[in-house]
Parts: C-alpha cells; sequence; structure tokens
C-alpha cells in the first residue's frame, strides 16, 4: 500500500516537471505533426514533375506535339529550351534540370517514312530513384502524343505499336549504383547532425552547470567564445570527412571526378554553417535536453527534405522551398556535383552563395542572442 | 577620478514586477573592506552581480574603478575579481587546468610560475591533478578565491566566500583579504557571520532590498539605539517565552548559556526587567553586540512584503 503511495508521489512530481518543461511538451506534439506532414505529403516515392530541358533541332509540327506531350504528363515539366548540348550540361552540373528531351533535325522525316526515328531522353542518374519511373513512362508518352496528330493523310501511321525509338542515356550514374548517391550524402548528413549537436550543448552546458556565471564575469566577447567553442569542432568535423570520404573511395568505390579543392571548400563552409547553427540553438535553450531537442527538430527535416532520402525535385513547391532554406540540401548539390558530375564552381556559385548567407545570417543571430549579462 | 572604487547611487534592479534591488546607494573608500550583511532573499548578490556588470540595473548608475557601470562593464571586469556564491568553475577541469584557464583568460605573463605559485600557496601540489569537481565544499571555495585574485584584481567582489570553510581557513582567509587590502585593493565581501562582519572596515546591512544602515560597527552599534541587557543566572533560559511575549522587548536571544534581550525603547525595557518574574534575575546592561542589532533591525523592518511572481 505505502508503495503505491510512493508511486503517485513520483508521478505526480513527474508530470509537474513534464508540465513545466515546456519545450519538451512542444516536441512531444511537435514532432508527430512534423512527421506526418513530411512523411505524408512532402515525401514521394514516385517523383513528378521533374524539371526538363528540350532541345529542338529543327522545330516542326510533331517536335511540338511531342513537347505538348511531355508538358500534359505528370512526369516531366519542361522548364526550358535550350539550342545546343553545351547550355544542357551547364543546366546538368547546376542541378537545375534532371531530362534533356533531344527531337534529331530529321525526326519527322523519318517518322513519315516509317524509319523508327530516334528521339534522345539524357537523365540525370545521379539519384537514381528520381529517374527511373519518368524514364520508364517516356515512350508510352511519346506515342501517345504523336497518335493526335496522326490524322487525315498520316492516319496510316496510326499504330499500337511503338513507331519512334526512344533512346534512354542516363549520365553521371550509368549503372544506376544507389550507393553513388547516398555515401557523398551521407557525408552531408553526418556532418550535420555530429556539428550542429555537439554546438548546440555549447553555452548550454555552462548554463547548467553554473559556470555561466563565471565567463561572464571575465573579460571576454560573445565573438570571442563563439570562435572560441566552435574552431575544436571543426577539426572533429574535418576528421569525421576523412573518414567518410575514404571509405567511399575504398569500401564503395565511388568516384570523384571533380576537383577536391571545391569540395575542401565546400565542406569548411558547411561545417561553419552547422556550428553556427548549433552555437545559435545554444544560446536560445536554458537546457542541454532541450538543445538536443531543437537539434532534433532541425535535422529531421534536414534528413527529408534536402533532397537525401527522397529526390528533392519530386517534393511540392513548399516542401521544395523549405529545403532551400536546409544547408544540407545545397551542400548535397555541390558533394554530388563535385564527385559524381565534376561539376565546377562556376555550376556550384549559388549553392556556395546560399550557404554563405546561412551562416552570415545565423551567425547575426547568435551574436545577437547571446548574453553578456545574466538578465 | 574619484577616491571611491565604488561609487554607485539609487542601484534598482527588478526581476519582472518584483523589485529585488531597492534604491541602493554604495560608496565605498579604495583599499577598504567592507562587508555586505542582510538576510537571505535580501539582494546582496543581485547587487554584487550590478556591480560587474552581470545584471543591467533598471534604474540607477555609478562607478566601479572610476568605470561606469553599464557602459564600461568590459573595462571594469579586467580589474575585478568576482568569486561566485555557487562555485563556478569547472567540476571537471583539474585544480591546475582551471587555474590555466584563467590565467590564459587574462593573459598573464609567466603563466607556468603563476599558477604553480598559486597551487603552492594553497598547499595543493599534491593534489593538482585532482578534478575540482572531487574537492570538498571548503576547498572549492578556497581554490576560487585563488582563482579570483590571480589577475590582481583592483577590486573583488566576494559572494560569502567562506561559507563552508573551516575555522582555521576562514582565519587564514581574512589575513589574507587584509594583505590584499594593504596593497590598495578594495574589497566587498558578502557574509552570514558576525565575527566576519567584525574585521570589516564598514559594513553595509541590506534587508529586503533597501540598504538599511552602513557604517563602521561602532557606528552601526549606536545608530541602532538599541539597549541590550544580559543575564547569566542558571535557569535563565525558562523565562526566554515570557520575555518574547512582552511587547517591550524587541528580541530575546541565547548567547550560550546567556540570555540578551534587547530593545530600541530604554525605559520601556527597564521596566520589563524591574518587574515580576523578571527582576528574580541579575540582568545587567551591555553594548549591543552586532548580531543583537541585525536582529533587531530584522524585526523593525518586518516581513518581505515584496510581490513574488
Ligand atoms: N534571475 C532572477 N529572477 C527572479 N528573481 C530573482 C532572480 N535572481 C534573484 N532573484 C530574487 O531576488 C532576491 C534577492 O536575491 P539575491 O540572490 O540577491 O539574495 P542574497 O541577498 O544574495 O541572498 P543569500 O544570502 O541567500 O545569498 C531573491 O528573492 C531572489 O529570489
Ligand atoms: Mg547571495
Amino acid at each position: 500500500m505505502n508503495s503505491l503511495f510512493r508511486i503517485w508521489a513520483i508521478l505526480s512530481k513527474e508530470m509537474i516537471q513534464m508540465r513545466r518543461d515546456r519545450m519538451t511538451f512542444a516536441m512531444m506534439v511537435g514532432v508527430p505533426i512534423m512527421q506526418l506532414i513530411l512523411f505524408g505529403f512532402a515525401i514521394n516515392n514516385d517523383p513528378k514533375g521533374l524539371p526538363t530541358a528540350v532541345f529542338i533541332e529543327a522545330p516542326d509540327q510533331h517536335s511540338r506535339t511531342i513537347v505538348e506531350g511531355f508538358k500534359l504528363s505528370e512526369y516531366f515539366d519542361v522548364v526550358t529550351a535550350v539550342s545546343n548540348y553545351q547550355q544542357a550540361d551547364d543546366l546538368f552540373l547546376k542541378g537545375e534540370i534532371t531530362f534533356l528531351l533531344v527531337i534529331p533535325a530529321d525526326f519527322t522525316k523519318k517518322l513519315v517514312r516509317q524509319e523508327m526515328p530516334q528521339l534522345l531522353i539524357s537523365a540525370d542518374a545521379s539519384d537514381p530513384a528520381a529517374s527511373s519511373n519518368a524514364i520508364a513512362k517516356a515512350s508510352v508518352i511519346v506515342s501517345k502524343a504523336l497518335n493526335h496528330d496522326f490524322v487525315g493523310s498520316l492516319n496510316f501511321l496510326k499504330s499500337t505499336k511503338p513507331n519512334v525509338d526512344v533512346i534512354i542515356h542516363p549520365k553521371y550514374n550509368p549503372q544506376g549504383i544507389t550507393q553513388y548517391n547516398i555515401v557523398p550524402g551521407l557525408l552531408g548528413v553526418i556532418l550535420t547532425m555530429t556539428s550542429v549537436m555537439i554546438t548546440s550543448m555549447a553555452m548550454t552546458r555552462e548554463r547548467e552547470k553554473g559556470n555561466l556565471e563565471n565567463i561572464l564575469a571575465m573579460p571576454v566577447k560573445p565573438f570571442e567564445v563563439m570562435v572560441g567553442k566552435i574552431a575544436p569542432y571543426v577539426l572533429i568535423g574535418l576528421i569525421q570527412t576523412a573518414i567518410i570520404l575514404s571509405a567511399a573511395s575504398f569500401l564503395f568505390e565511388v568516384p570523384f571526378l571533380g576537383s577536391f579543392m571545391i569540395l575542401n571548400s565546400a565542406i569548411l563552409i558547411f561545417l561553419l554553417a552547422n556550428l553556427c547553427l548549433g552555437f545559435t540553438f545554444s544560446t536560445i535553450a536554458t537546457t542541454q535536453m532541450q538543445a538536443m531537442q531543437m537539434t532534433f527538430f532541425f535535422f529531421l527535416p534536414s534528413l527529408l527534405l534536402s533532397g537525401f532520402m527522397f529526390p528533392f525535385r519530386g517534393m511540392p513547391q513548399w516542401a521544395q522551398l523549405i529545403g532551400e532554406m536546409l544547408p544540407l540540401t545545397h551542400f548535397l548539390r555541390i558533394v554530388r556535383g563535385v564527385m559524381l558530375k565534376a561539376a565546377d564552381f562556376s555550376h556550384l556559385a549559388n549553392e556556395f552563395y546560399a550557404l554563405i548567407g546561412f551562416i552570415v545570417l545565423i551567425g547575426i543571430v547568435a551574436i545577437a542572442r547571446y548574453r553578456t549579462t545574466l538578465d | 577620478m574619484n577616491d571611491f572604487a565604488v561609487d554607485v547611487k539609487s542601484l534598482v534592479k527588478e526581476f519582472g514586477k518584483t523589485r529585488v534591488v531597492d534604491d541602493v546607494a554604495l560608496q565605498i573608500p579604495k583599499g577598504q573592506v567592507w562587508g555586505f550583511l542582510g538576510p537571505n532573499g535580501s539582494g546582496k548578490t543581485t547587487t554584487i552581480r550590478m556591480l560587474c556588470g552581470l545584471l543591467t540595473p533598471t534604474q540607477g548608475s555609478g562607478t566601479c574603478l572610476g568605470l561606469d557601470i553599464i557602459t564600461e562593464a568590459e573595462k571594469i571586469k579586467l580589474q575585478t575579481g568576482y568569486m561566485t556564491q555557487k562555485f563556478s568553475f569547472w567540476e571537471d577541469l583539474s585544480i591546475r587546468e582551471n587555474l590555466d584557464f584563467v590565467s590564459r583568460m587574462y593573459n598573464l605573463p609567466n603563466r607556468k610560475a603563476k599558477v604553480d605559485d598559486v597551487i603552492a600557496r594553497l598547499d595543493l601540489t599534491q593534489r593538482q591533478h585532482q578534478l575540482a569537481g572531487d574537492l570538498s565544499g571548503g576547498w572549492k571555495q578556497r581554490l576560487a578565491l585563488a582563482a579570483v585574485t590571480m589577475h590582481n584584481p583592483k577590486l573583488l567582489l566576494l559572494d560569502e566566500p567562506t561559507a563552508g570553510v573551516d575555522p582555521k581557513a576562514r582565519r587564514e582567509f581574512w589575513d589574507q583579504i587584509h594583505e590584499l587590502t594593504n596593497q590598495g585593493i578594495t574589497i566587498l565581501v558578502s557574509t552570514h557571520y558576525m565575527d566576519e562582519a567584525e574585521r570589516c572596515d564598514q559594513i553595509a546591512y541590506l534587508a529586503h532590498g533597501k540598504l538599511i544602515t552602513q557604517g563602521t560597527v561602532r557606528d552601526v552599534i549606536a545608530a541602532s539605539n538599541l539597549t541590550t541587557y544580559v543575564s547569566i543566572n542558571k535557569g535563565v533560559r525558562q523565562f526566554a517565552s515570557a520575555l518574547k511575549a512582552e511587547d517591550d522587548i524587541e528580541n530575546v536571544s541565547y548567547f550560550g548559556a546567556a540570555l540578551h534581550i534587547s530593545s530600541t525603547n530604554t525605559v520601556a525595557i527597564e521596566n520589563v526587567i524591574k518587574r515580576a518574574p523578571f527582576d528574580s534575575l541579575d540582568w545587567q546592561k551591555i553594548t549591543p553586540s552586532l548580531e543583537d542589532v541585525f536582529i533587531s533591525l530584522m524585526t523593525s523592518v518586518g516581513n518581505d512584503k515584496r510581490d513574488y511572481q
């Protein structure tokens, strides 16, 4: 009987503490809601509306019909027309398109002669999951579209057999090896997880253990504390990078086509972005527990909306918008671009700017949030 | 520049609606030791924190070492040593590592020699690699005191530095305090010990956030206008509750086997001890002790009427 009283005592104390810790409470409600929204609406294993460029060597009625067919399809989203391969390559390297549709000059001539004209679809296969379904649908889209044209004098071309040879050219990862996409991405995920988590404890630990008062009583500036706290973890991040990149190369044999220099600068900037964010969390959270929760709350969308687990272009617009705000999204584009596509700085400049912008913004928040007093 | 190491006036600190420090003015001349007294929660720690820039005053202004406490906190910190009430050094660093950190923060020359010296003075050479967290409470205090004096501050703010420290160490601590003041250092030390208050040049007494009295011990006692009688008769303790019930006696307290009674009203208290049954005891008029004065101050100020949220 006494045992019951004691259990009741502990239970009610626990309830009081839970109610007082608003953050934990908010997390317990917030995380399921976030997961429901992300998994329910944002994530799509059958990505549609993938950005496509078209290259029509000789525009005519049939090529227009085909492009129209692609526009109407739910899998392809024709975003631009290019006039040479160079332009298309740039767009691929920048990651702005997933597909390039090429309609050769002699297409119509061969079509009318029933010579099985070729239609070329280049696909960015660095993320095999993103493009496979769309590719599978391409032939059907083409024949369906053309059948509309086959009326009157062309009625004889109408058939159920394919009359066009759709050639798929998977770029960057022709064998469609998933590891090529996952392992470089993992580098970003691991760096995000560890660096945000560790630095988010930076100030909260001092506060919780009562050391903060001592630090504040010493003549040290916020900027100095921040740099001093972040610097050691840059080193740790670099060690992690070395481990993952070695594994990528020796264990998974992921190709490394681009410039080491670009990747290294990206890693440094990306690390800084995450460390600054973690430090900012640590100026907001009052306990280490809260810091952990904030990290988790940030990590979840990073994992799901950055293009790491699910194709970025396959997500709805609002999810892509959130994704654009996460450093991991930009880092993934850089690391995949450099390793798999040999992209150079001109293609990745925007991603670099985004990361630097993030650092500046978060850095300002961190310094503004940092209190030199106990108020 | 003036000759006050601390010169603040109308300091106010509010947390929410609670006025924790209310219109406090302090002028501490250079080279003096001041005792900061007052009951728990009276605002001593809060006042000290405002002096060294850890809290921004809600109202009021002033200087420490000639530097503005609001705009020049950064510079004040360079020349001030603040020992927190709760141990605030790193428990997961060793004694030496803690001292090393402090000396790096202040960029002290001859760091190693300096740290060696402090450790030797503390008599902790054998234990210098022990974690600070493993030290006993009193030793933590001694380590903290050594650490905050390392950079030769001109002003020392010590918040209950001797809480939990044994008598011998306390004696040594006060010897050190007086040595430091001889070198021109100014010290404000909060304490609940009366014997420590008596070692100070002056004391300031805070209650409910207000500065009630200040001055030398003798001045404070004189200003209290307190009349105190003592009785050492056998069995005097049995009269304590009856004496407490008397309206004219403001406080009754045991001092060993003796009983002190005090009142600000000399006539009234003398009437009481002439009455039965108290006239059966031998009463002797004495100079009130500091404790008598403080207890009477606490009683006269009454209960804390501040609004806590
Ligand atoms: N951050 C804060 N928020 C709200 N109230 C506070 C805060 N800090 C202190 N107080 C309140 O201010 C009052 C004065 O506190 P302070 O710590 O200055 O007292 P003190 O004189 O040092 O007491 P003690 O002798 O127990 O150390 C207390 O009632 C305390 O509850
Ligand atoms: Mg205090």
